[in-house]
């Protein structure tokens, strides 16, 4: 729970993780090139006093886990995403096993998400089911790009894409987290193409498709799936940081997101331990749209950070919220500037 | 070292542009070492992360090859990309002129024709979008920019620019043509400016947001090492 200015704000950080990216887990090249990748979006996006050496950004222990994200990110409660880029490091880089266990030990702090891949075919299915079992899952963080022997990448819109999205609907599974890039099969389109996630939705109304990133560096493709189909959202983690690096930046992607999905459709995230929730929500709870941009975009309000914050969050995963946290509206969907297209293509 | 030939090469590559930024190698700082031998030329290009999609990274190791190639005086050329994961493949397969699909064998469905053309409009929407701002900035409504043709835009690089890249997809350049007009080269009417700029907007804070994000990785993966041709 954060508090400021006499308003209260339920926090939900919709995109955490328990990784090991350290050398004695890597490998291969690709595993050290994959943490070098994330620990330079770190130390260029964070503020200098945040900034960890990497071989404790490598592999951080769950103490740090349970003080950085719960007593001093304020979060209430943190969603568990894996990756699992067992391609890339031995024992995997994040696996719903590495999670859970901690999440055991700490009842009420965390939302335990697994993952599947289509291509594991019919044994992966039932496996799956297994995971959902054992876990209690609610959502799934899927990554698209994630290679698999010769395979570089799966689209959402394959034949077994399908099969298991209908198993997730079967099962109750409902909130569909999915992370586009660095690669996209084929290799020769373009890595960040969101069009499959668009197909699954308008195929699956009963399944909520979380966009991570908000789709960036896509993000107008994005909006233009958004604008569409009222069941995906947008993951704000890697958005987020820019609000200390680039605050007009990131009120201009906040601002169109806004615009095109609204308020209720947008999840604050940290993606710890890229970032560090501390300085987030702080920067967040303090931030307005800059003076010249008001115009165009409207102002932010205590009303909206908080959903973003966490309401929205909480919604998608039933989860209790005090009651001093409310909105004092109801819900409208975004700056109504003019009136937004059926369909969109783009110019 | 052939002074002469060496800003030859500088002035190849500045043309050679990434093709989702739209800005050129050099100004971008890609260019991680040009060294002139004779008439062998050897180019290193870099990028902001070890990750960035090998598609863009193709192109823009392709187009810097065809570049220098032309330059009279230059024997021979090769073009390496640095710190990528899939540099060998790259680097293998533009020397050899084989091709992204035959080089990317089972792993891709074409060739890059099509993704070069829709990041080529997304440019082109982008660099509408800062001429309309301008042309908004100074008075105009919406409804009142739909009229418009080529030969009203303020003179300016913002213009030559936009001119440029219509004449690369094929669109009319003439100061007659009308200066709005969509992807296909079709005119926007005054009714629907106000909404077709709004999607302007949302595509130039894509394409311009990420031209920062890119330049902020490639200074922090490389210590904020300028690189060759950067200004």
């Amino acid at each position: 729970m954060y508090e400021k200015d006499g308003e209260r704000y339920f926090i939900v950080d919709g995109h955490i993780h328990f990784w090991d990216g350290s050398p004695e887990n890597q490998a291969n090249k690709y595993g050290k090139g994959f943490i070098e990748c994330f620990y330079d979006y770190h130390r260029n996006l964070s503020p200098p006093e945040w900034v960890w050496p990497l071989d404790k950004f490598e592999k951080y222990t769950e103490q740090d886990l349970m003080t950085d994200v719960f007593e001093d990110g304020y979060v209430d409660v943190g969603i568990f995403q894996p990756t699992y880029l067992t391609d890339f490091y031995k024992k995997g880089f994040n696996t719903t096993e590495d999670d859970g266990t901690i999440a055991e030990k700490h009842p009420g702090k965390f939302v335990v998400n697994g993952a599947f891949d289509p291509r594991a075919g019919e044994p992966g299915l039932e496996e799956f089911e297994r995971l959902v079992d054992r876990w209690g899952l609610k959502g799934v963080k899927l990554y698209t790009a994630e290679w698999r022997g010769d395979s570089r990448g799966y689209k959402l819109s394959d034949p077994w894409a399908r099969r298991y999205l209908e198993k997730c609907a079967e099962l109750g599974v409902r909130n569909i987290h999915v992370h586009k890039g660095p690669t996209i099969w084929p290799l020769n389109r373009d890595a960040f193409d969101v069009a499959d996630i668009d197909d699954a939705a308008t195929a699956f109304p009963e399944l909520t498709f979380i966009v991570e990133h908000c789709g960036l560096p896509r993000l107008e493709d994005f909006c233009w799936i958004g604008v569409q189909e009222p069941n995906v959202y947008g993951g704000l983690a890697v958005a987020m940081p820019f609000i200390f690096t680039r605050p007009r930046w990131f009120a201009q992607v906040l601002g169109e997101l806004l615009y095109w999905l609204g308020e209720d459709r947008l999840l604050w995230a940290s993606d710890y331990a890229i970032w560090h929730p501390k300085w987030l929500v702080e920067k967040f709870v303090d931030f307005a749209i800059p003076e010249d941009m008001v115009s165009e975009y409207g102002q932010l309000t205590p009303d909206t950070k908080r959903k973003i914050l966490g309401l929205n969050a909480a919604r998608l995963y039933n989860l209790d919220v005090p009651a001093p946290v409310s909105v004092s509206s109801d819900s409208h969907p975004g700056p109504e500037v003019l009136e937004k297209p059926k369909v969109v293509t783009a110019p | 070292m052939t002074p002469g030939l060496t800003s030859a090469v500088m002035a190849a590559l500045a043309g050679v542009r990434d093709p989702e930024l739209d800005e050129s190698v050099t100004e971008l700082g890609f260019v991680a070492d040009v060294t002139v031998a004779g008439g062998r030329v050897e180019v290193a290009l870099r990028l902001p992360t070890y990750f960035c999609a090998p598609n863009f990274a193709w192109l823009m190791v392709d187009d810097a090859q065809a570049a220098v190639r032309t330059i009279p005086g230059v024997s021979e050329v090769q073009v390496r990309l640095v710190d990528h994961f899939a540099a060998d493949e790259i680097n293998a397969g533009v020397g050899a002129g084989r091709g992204f699909d035959a080089t990317f064998a089972g792993l891709s469905d074409g060739e890059l024709d099509e993704l070069r053309l829709i990041f080529r409009r997304k440019a082109l929407a982008a660099r509408q979008d800062r001429l309309c701002r301008t042309l908004l900035a100074d008075g105009a409504t919406p409804g009142e920019l739909a009229p418009l043709r080529l030969g009203d835009l303020p003179p300016g690089a913002d213009t030559d620019t936009y001119l440029q890249r219509r004449a690369e997809l094929g669109l009319a350049v003439s100061p007659e043509a009308p200066f709005l007009v969509d992807r296909t080269g079709a005119p926007v009417s005054p009714d629907g400016a106000t909404a077709y700029l709004r999607r302007l907007r949302t595509i130039a804070v894509s394409v311009e947001g990420n031209a920062g994000t890119c330049r902020a990785l490639l200074a922090t993966r490389y210590h904020a090492g300028q690189g060759v041709g950067h200004r």
